[in-house]
């Protein structure tokens, strides 16, 4: 059928930022799909110039209201490897469980709040707290679950408080670190009933190649540091991070695209399970398997999937923990140093993927350059390119228009994208 | 909604971002065991964030983010002209927030450092009020939840709405936490409006200043006590500007 269909969406709703989808069909050809970000940009990079070694995680932590944790750790972990820290067992056992309690947090609102209304027809969660009570209530057990972990573990959920270079300015107080250890098992029933509607919603069908970039340590599902890969076989040390990312601009977008091997890749929930799939905890291998997602999946709704057995996986290894941390001294929880002159990058897994800081350090411990490389960067190209195959696959299997629209926006959404983030 | 026994209309609400990181947003959506309750107060028409829904009548808007294009103040002048009440919602909305550390270069200086030869607009970071009038201003980065409800059912019930005039240092003390300044450390919890529970310093981490000054600060004397103490002004002078939530005294050395 020749039909023509242009579709122009001025700031999505349900994502973190402004963002256009732009299409336009001319007899049943598609000429143009566009991922159009809009958003502001701030300049942190600007911002960073001469500020103090010390508070650059403080600052950082404002590129997002989201992953401010993801972005406090990937600063600390840049400047302590930039001055020679090694901060103490305990401080890190406590940052592992910190992202943890940011990726439950982060990745129960979107499933929740950003993408089950699209499932539901609805326009938001609000309708669902009547419709889906049962539901909503587990969705916010599990969000305020992954709050108060970073709560216990950083001072505050949102901008840490506690999260320093060198280590912890104050320790998990482990009366509520043995609370913490009750409720993550309470909360437990909250995430199968999850798992129980998912299985019930049908992931549209669709699938691009695509090279999946992340993390990985070789012995934990990774988090804070680590090499950087890719499934087409890339292997980098973390320094490495430009040859990784090659950032790149577009005229109709202030935020910078990149590519590795290929014209466009994904970071993220499922490009974490796709690279690291053999470190997950067996009970998230099982839900991963019920859902019948195994990797390589080149299906980006199945991201959504992947953050679910992300989340499994993270109610384990936090419980693990935390109990941990309770048969451990919590008196050394940070190593004195000497600010002192020098260059390093620091990568962790934010909860939408690989997040990048750069930072060179001068002889007076101020910051000299920074750089900072977002996942939803690192997605853009991909939400662009599959935005495009999409559309050609809907058109040829006769899609009505509405939902056409109705995929684009699922689509770009399933990236859980971050774009005030992406234009920091 | 019912208050007090009295049946009220549910407040007609719109929650809008500019520029900046949407953690204030976030926090509406945080305290989750009482969330339901808090929604039922609101009739949610515009939060692109967290609905599709998209209407133009509401009573309250709030605004997080500062201004730094020119397409941001005439989307700021269309909302204050249908919103009864405006509140600056956050640090970045209420004095500029850390955007601001940007405004101390060019602007082409800082498209070039970021950006090379693409064409971006940008303009010095602006608080909200600098674009139109605000009626109510919430700060802290980010905004306590416990407050936002406050000062939410205090417009709809139309009582008395104000922010705590003392420093962060007396609720500080209300903690028992140990005074940064006699670990050594800087501390703008002398000279900072209180309200957040003083929970930077309860983490033993400096107060940085996010909720502006307190009212009746003594800033030379704040000068005096880190002179000293012999702790580097240079320093200070770093945290005053990091929300630029101080700038009329951040240069008030005598």
């Amino acid at each position: 059928m020749k039909r023509d269909y242009s579709l122009d969406i001025h700031h999505l709703t349900r994502v973190e930022g402004h963002a256009d989808i732009q299409i336009t069909v001319r007899d049943g050809q598609l000429v143009d799909a566009r991922w159009a970000i809009v958003e502001t940009p701030r300049f942190f990079e600007v911002m960073l110039k001469g500020m103090s070694a010390e508070r650059v995680p403080f600052l950082t932590s404002r590129i997002c209201g989201i992953c401010s944790i993801s972005h406090s750790l990937a600063s600390i972990r840049a400047v302590e490897r930039a001055m020679d820290i090694v901060p103490p067992i305990a401080a890190e056992k406590t940052r592992l469980l910190a992202m943890h309690g940011e990726t439950l947090q982060s990745h129960a609102l979107h499933l929740f709040f950003l993408i089950a209304p699209d499932f539901a027809g609805t326009s938001s969660v609000l309708p669902l707290i009547q419709s889906h009570p049962d539901l909503v209530r587990a969705g916010l057990q599990l969000k305020e679950l992954g709050n108060e972990i970073s709560t216990v573990t950083t001072g505050r959920c949102t901008h840490p408080v506690s999260l320093v270079v060198g280590g912890l300015s104050k320790a998990p107080d482990k009366e509520r670190l043995l609370q913490l250890r009750t409720m993550i098992q309470e909360r437990k029933p909250a995430l199968e009933t999850t798992c129980s509607f998912f299985h019930t919603l049908t992931i549209p069908a669709f699938s691009r190649e695509t090279e999946f970039i992340s993390l990985s340590n070789g012995s934990t599902y990774p988090s804070i540091g680590g090499r950087l890969v890719s499934s087409d076989g890339v292997n980098l040390e973390e320094n490495d991070y430009l040859l990784m990312t090659n950032e790149y601009t577009q005229e109709f977008s202030t935020s910078k695209f990149t590519r590795l091997s290929r014209q466009s890749s994904a970071a993220g929930a499922l490009a974490r399970f796709n690279n690291n799939y053999d470190l997950l905890h067996p009970k998230a291998k099982e839900v991963a398997e019920s859902f019948g997602l195994q990797p390589v999946c080149h299906n980006p709704f199945m991201n959504n999937i992947a953050q679910l057995v992300e989340c499994v996986h993270i109610l384990e290894d936090a419980g693990d923990l935390v109990n941990s941390l309770l048969d451990s001294d919590l008196s050394e929880i940070k190593t004195p140093y000497t600010p002192k002159a020098g260059i390093a990058t620091g990568a962790v897994e934010a909860p939408r993927g690989v997040l990048y800081h750069h930072i060179e350090i001068d002889e007076q411990g101020k910051v000299a350059k920074a750089d900072c490389i977002i996942p939803t960067t690192q997605n853009n190209g991909n939400i662009h390119d599959d935005l495009r195959a999409l559309v050609e696959q809907a058109l040829r299997e006769g899609k009505k228009d509405g939902e056409i629209t109705k995929l684009c926006e699922m689509v770009v959404r399933s990236y859980d994208p971050c774009i005030s983030c992406s234009v920091h | 909604m019912n208050h007090l026994g009295f049946e009220m209309e549910k407040v007609k609400i719109g929650s809008f971002d500019f520029t900046c990181c949407e953690g204030c947003q976030l926090q509406l959506a945080n305290k989750e065991s009482t969330l339901p309750d808090f929604l039922a107060l609101l009739d949610i028409r515009n939060f692109r964030e967290i609905s599709s829904e998209r209407l133009d009548d509401y009573d309250i808007a709030l605004v997080e983010g500062s201004i730094t294009r020119p397409d941001e103040i005439e989307r700021l002048k269309a909302i204050r002209a249908k919103a009864k009440v405006l509140i600056a919602f956050g640090t970045c909305a209420c004095f500029g927030g850390v955007n601001s550390l940007k405004n101390r270069i060019p602007q082409e200086e800082a498209i070039r450092e970021v950006y090379d030869n693409k064409a971006v607009e940008t303009m010095p970071s602006m608080k909200i009020s600098d674009v139109v009038q605000v009626d109510h201003s919430i700060p802290g980065c980010p905004v306590s939840k416990d407050e936002v409800e406050q000062i939410l059912v205090g417009i709809v019930t139309r009582s008395q709405v104000s922010l705590p005039t003392y420093p962060v240092c007396v609720d500080c003390k209300q903690q028992l936490n140990t005074c940064l300044f006699d670990l050594g450390e800087l501390c703008l919890g002398p000279i900072t409006r209180a309200g957040c529970n003083a929970v930077c310093t309860t983490g033993k981490s400096a107060c940085l200043g996010c909720r502006g000054p307190a009212e009746e600060l003594n800033m030379p004397a704040f000068f005096e006590l880190v002179k000293d103490r012999a702790l580097s002004l240079d320093d200070l002078h770093e945290m005053l500007a990091f929300y630029n939530a101080f700038e009329p005294f951040a240069t008030d050395e005598t």
